[in-house]
């Protein structure tokens, strides 16, 4: 069940820095990979040229391992695929997509697969095709999401599959990586810690966003068009529910969504944007570089897992 | 049973219809109201059930296109 997920990847904490379209640029992704987790690179906004001028960036700023992510569904996921594998990536994780066309000639040049999945059903389809780990996404996760929460979906994954799995969803600290532990995950990825780190280019409006969110600041819009998004309830938000609750046309709803992303994370508009962000988002309450934010977490973890025989009841 | 039959019900048992309303012509995900989950719950279950590997799930629009797969995939 356990696995050494560390020695897989190369890295040296069991910490993966989840992929965030417009957000993990190489300046984040850097930041992380050099403090001894995994960087990982979102490319749900780029084409390929753009893809590969990331990577080059990247490998500037590190000589760390870190990944890509490639979105299946994007519309360039063709020519994206042929960077990762012309540039050598290290680690490819995947997002919203069933079928990883090339994923024999990913692992012959040399990289680990690591598909983000919701749900058991999925998690074994993945295992069967041959990839090497799995993250158990649950539905607390910031931007696109299941319908399982992390305490279900984990432990239900680790009982179906015989690869390691990464827990993400809800974890921002050291006590969620330790429940994780428990539930049989591997490792831990995280997006909204990451997000407010202090080499994160986001618009610094969209960092405060996170850092006063509470508890029940964020809402899943988009269930009715099946691509169901997690974001904080602004007031773009709020007009999207309204659209759905009118059973408006998805062309009315697509005209809402476009361009919201880039609208928040780079102008920094947080009533009009789409603010993706996690329901642990309340616990993230300060900025710190990448480094120190992993320092800290695996500090606290270590010292939980250490002591969790004496609060056994 | 027939290879149908046996699909209809377990595509039924996953959208919760009855099975007297799925046809060859039904589509998965618009007349069942199935999203991606449900799909692939029903790709995995149709996998164990005849020890077959369904690739190209992306192609599967229709009930009938479930079955060609799982009858081609037998031979």
């Amino acid at each position: 069940m356990y696995e050494n997920i560390c020695e897989m990847l190369g890295i040296e904490y069991p910490i993966i820095q989840g992929a965030m379209a417009w957000i993990a640029t190489p300046e984040l992704v850097a930041a992380v990979s050099n403090a001894g987790g995994l960087g990982v690179l979102a490319t749900g906004h780029l084409n390929g040229e753009g893809c590969r001028e990331a990577i080059h960036k990247l490998k500037e700023m590190t000589d760390r391992p870190y990944a890509v992510n490639i979105m299946l569904l994007s519309a360039y996921a063709e020519e994206i695929a042929k960077v990762l594998y012309e540039e050598k990536v290290p680690v490819i994780t995947t997002g919203a997509g069933s079928t990883i066309t090339h994923l024999k000639a990913f692992q012959e040049m040399g990289a680990k697969v690591i598909p983000v999945i919701p749900s058991v059903a999925i998690a074994k389809r993945f295992e069967k095709d041959g990839v090497n780990a799995v993250i158990a996404e649950g539905m607390e996760s910031g931007g696109h999401v299941g319908k399982t929460t992390t305490m279900a979906l984990v432990p239900q994954v680790v009982d179906a599959v015989n690869i390691p799995v990464v827990a993400a969803g809800g974890i921002a600290d050291g006590r969620g990586m330790a429940a994780a532990t428990m539930l049989g995950a591997s490792g831990f990825q995280l997006g909204t810690r990451f997000l407010v780190a202090k080499e994160c280019t986001v618009h610094p409006n969209f960092k405060q966003r996170i850092l006063k969110a509470k508890d029940i600041d964020t809402t899943i819009t988009g269930l009715s068009t099946g691509h169901p998004v997690r974001v904080i309830r602004n007031k773009m938000a709020r007009a999207y529910e309204a659209l759905e609750r009118q059973n408006a046309p998805a062309e009315k709803l697509e005209e809402l969504g476009t361009g919201a992303l880039r609208k928040a994370v780079h102008d920094g508009d947080m009533e009009n944007g789409s603010v993706m962000s996690g329901q642990i988002a309340g616990l993230v309450t300060k900025e710190q570089t990448a480094k120190e934010i992993i320092e800290e977490l695996y500090s606290e973890y270590t010292n939980i897992m250490k002591n969790a025989i004496k609060v056994m009841r | 049973m027939e290879v149908l039959e046996r699909i209809k019900e377990i595509i039924a048992e996953q959208t919760g219809k009855d099975i007297a309303e799925i046809t060859p012509e039904t589509s998965v995900m618009e007349d069942l109201e199935a999203d991606s989950l449900d799909l692939f719950q029903i790709i995995n279950d149709i996998e164990d059930e005849f020890d077959v590997k369904i690739e190209n799930t992306d192609e599967i629009k229709t009930v009938a296109d479930v079955v060609k797969i799982v009858e081609e995939n037998q031979q």
